[in-house]
C-alpha cells in the first residue's frame, strides 16, 4: 500500500492533466471564431454576425454541424487506416502539454508544499516535444494515404517532404536555444532567461533574433500555415489530405491543427520570450519587494503573462495567414534546405563562439 | 511493476515486429514499424535512458519512417505475397527461430545472459542527458568522430549517384 503523499501527488498530477487536456480541447472553438474575425476584420468585412452577438456562438453552430454530419468512409479507402488516421494526428498534439510549463512552482498558501505550474519538468523537453510533436504528420500521411484518392495522396505526400525539410530548421532552432540556455528542459530554459526583457533570449544579441526568425518560419511549415499551407492547397489539392474526411473525424484535423498553433506558441514564449516571467522585474520596486519568486501572487501573474504572450503569438500566426500570400512549392523547398539550413548552421557557428568569449 | 511494463513493452515489440514482416500491404509494415520504434523507445526509458528514447522516437519514428512512407507512397509499392518471396526457405528457418529462441530462454532462465546497468547509478542518471554529453565528448569520441564521418559519406555518396554526370543531359 503506497503511502497517502504518493497517493496526493497522483492525484495532483491527474488533475493536472485533466485540467490542461479540458483546456486545450475547448481552445480551438473561441479560436476559430477569433480567426474567422481577424480574417474579416483585415478583409474590412465584419466576419461571422449572424448566430449571437458578434457571432460568438457560430463555434457552437458549427460544432453541432459537424457532429451531425454523416461520417463518410470511401468505398476503396483502407478502413481501418482511414478511421485512426485523425486520431493519430490529434493524440500526440495533446501529449506535448505534458512538458510545457505554463508557469513556475509556488507554496500553497497556510502549508509548506511546493506546487507546480507544469506537469512535468522533463530532463529532455524540448526534445520530447519536438519528437511528439512530429508524430501528428502520420496523421496526416496516413490519413492521404487510407483515403484512396489523388489529392488526398498528393497531399499527404507534400506534407511529410514538407515536414522533413523543416524539422531540420526547427531542430537547429532548438539546438541553438539550448546553447544560450545550457538546457533541454523546458524550465530551466525559462528560469535562465532573466526577469528583465532584455534579458530574455530573443535579445541575446546578434544571434537570438536570427533563432527566432528560423524558428518562426520553420514553426509556420511544421503546422501546415499559410504561407506554407501546400498540404491543403485549395487551388491545387482540393482540400488535401483531408479531402475525403467528413463530419467529426474532418474535426478532429481542425483541432490538431489548432492545438499545434498553441504549441508552437508556447515553444516561442519559453524558448525566446521568458515564458512566465513579467517584461519588467516588478519586485525592484519598494512596495512588491515581499513578493518572492515562490509566493502564489508570483505563480498565478505568471500564468497571465504567459497566457497573454501566447495570445500574441496566436494573432500573430492569423495575422500572417490573412498576409501573404502561399508559396510555390520550389519556393518551399528553397526557403527550408538552401536558405533555413545554411543560416542556421552559421548561427551555430556564432552561438557557439559567443557562449566562449561573451 | 517496473516488470509488468516491461513485459508489455516487449511483447508489444515483438508482436509488431512479427508484424512488419507478415504484412502483405507495405504501407502497413511501416506503421507497424513505428508501433515497434516506439515500444523500444518505452523500453529505453524504463532502462533509465530518456535521452535515448527521445532521440530514437525524434529520429527514427520522427524522420526516418516519415522517408520511409515517403518513398513507399512515391513508388506505389503493389501488395507482397508471400509465396512469391519466400520458397522452400520456411522449412529450414522456422525451425531455425524455434531453436535460437529457445536457447535464448533457457539462457536468460539459467541467468547466462544478463544486462548490468553499468557504471552509472540511478542517480547519476537523473542528469541522463549531461552523463551521455560528456561520456561522447571525452570517453568515446574517437568513435563519435568516426560515425560523424561515416554519416557525412553516406550523404556525399547519396548526393553523387544522384547527381548527373556532365555532359550526359539527353
Amino acid at each position: 500500500m503506497p503511502d497517502i503523499t504518493t497517493i496526493i501527488a497522483v492525484i495532483i498530477m491527474v488533475v493536472k492533466v485533466v485540467v490542461v487536456t479540458q483546456v486545450i480541447f475547448s481552445l480551438p472553438m473561441p479560436l476559430t471564431w477569433i480567426e474567422r474575425k481577424i480574417a474579416g476584420h483585415i478583409h474590412v468585412r465584419l466576419g461571422p454576425m449572424r448566430v449571437g452577438p458578434h457571432g460568438i456562438l457560430q463555434p457552437l453552430a458549427d460544432t453541432i454541424k459537424l457532429l451531425f454530419k454523416e461520417d463518410i468512409t470511401p468505398a476503396k479507402a483502407d478502413k481501418f487506416l482511414y478511421k485512426i488516421a485523425p486520431l493519430v494526428a490529434m493524440v500526440p498534439a495533446f501529449a506535448v502539454f505534458v512538458a510545457i510549463p505554463f508557469g513556475g512552482e509556488f507554496i500553497v498558501p497556510f502549508t509548506d508544499k511546493v506546487f507546480t505550474l507544469y506537469i512535468s519538468d522533463m530532463n529532455v523537453g524540448i526534445l520530447y516535444v519536438l519528437a511528439i510533436g512530429g508524430l501528428s504528420i502520420y496523421g496526416i500521411i496516413l490519413g492521404g494515404w487510407a483515403s484512396n484518392s489523388k489529392y488526398a495522396l498528393l497531399g499527404g505526400l507534400r506534407s511529410s517532404a514538407q515536414m522533413i525539410s523543416y524539422e531540420v530548421a526547427l531542430s537547429f532552432a532548438a539546438i541553438g536555444v539550448v546553447m544560450m540556455t545550457n538546457s533541454l528542459s523546458l524550465v530551466d530554459m525559462v528560469k535562465s532567461q532573466g526577469d528583465w526583457f532584455w534579458q530574455w533570449n530573443i535579445l541575446y544579441l546578434p544571434v537570438g533574433p536570427v533563432w527566432f526568425v528560423i524558428f518562426m518560419i520553420a514553426s509556420l511549415a511544421e503546422i501546415n500555415r499559410i504561407p506554407f499551407d501546400l498540404p491543403e492547397d485549395e487551388g491545387t489539392l482540393a482540400a488535401g489530405y483531408h479531402t475525403e474526411y467528413s463530419g467529426m473525424r474532418f474535426s478532429f484535423f481542425m483541432l490538431y491543427e489548432y492545438v499545434a498553433m498553441v504549441t508552437v506558441s508556447c515553444l516561442a514564449v519559453v524558448m525566446f520570450f521568458g515564458g512566465w516571467s513579467a517584461p519588467i522585474d516588478f519586485r525592484e520596486f519598494e512596495v512588491l519587494t515581499p513578493i518572492t519568486s515562490i509566493s502564489w501572487i508570483y505563480g498565478l501573474f505568471g500564468i497571465f503573462w504567459f497566457v497573454s504572450k501566447v495570445a500574441v503569438f496566436i494573432y500573430f500566426f492569423m495575422w500572417i495567414r490573412f498576409t501573404l500570400p502561399r508559396y510555390r512549392y520550389d519556393q518551399l523547398m528553397t526557403i527550408g534546405w538552401k536558405i533555413l539550413i545554411p543560416i542556421s548552421i552559421f548561427n551555430i557557428l556564432l552561438t557557439g563562439l559567443m557562449r566562449i568569449w561573451a | 511493476m517496473e516488470q509488468i511494463f516491461f513485459y508489455i513493452f516487449a511483447i508489444l515489440a515483438v508482436a509488431s515486429a512479427i508484424a512488419v514482416v507478415a504484412a502483405k500491404n507495405p504501407v502497413h509494415s511501416a506503421v507497424y514499424l513505428i508501433i515497434c520504434f516506439l515500444q523500444v523507445a518505452a523500453l529505453f526509458i524504463l532502462l533509465r535512458a530518456p535521452f535515448l528514447a527521445a532521440a530514437q522516437v525524434f529520429i527514427y519514428v520522427g524522420a526516418v519512417m516519415v522517408l520511409f512512407l515517403f518513398a513507399v507512397l512515391v513508388l506505389n509499392v503493389g501488395k507482397e505475397r508471400l509465396g512469391e518471396q519466400i520458397h522452400h526457405q520456411s522449412v529450414i528457418v522456422i525451425p531455425a527461430v524455434i531453436l535460437l529462441l529457445l536457447m535464448m530462454g533457457i539462457l536468460v532462465a539459467k541467468g547466462r545472459l544478463t544486462a548490468p546497468m553499468g557504471a552509472f547509478t540511478e542517480k547519476a542518471l537523473e542528469k541522463n542527458t549531461e552523463v551521455i554529453g560528456k561520456m561522447l565528448f571525452s570517453k568515446y569520441l574517437f568513435p563519435f568522430e568516426v560515425v560523424s564521418v561515416l554519416l557525412l559519406i553516406a550523404l556525399i555518396g547519396a548526393v553523387a549517384l544522384v547527381m548527373k554526370e556532365k555532359g550526359s543531359q539527353d
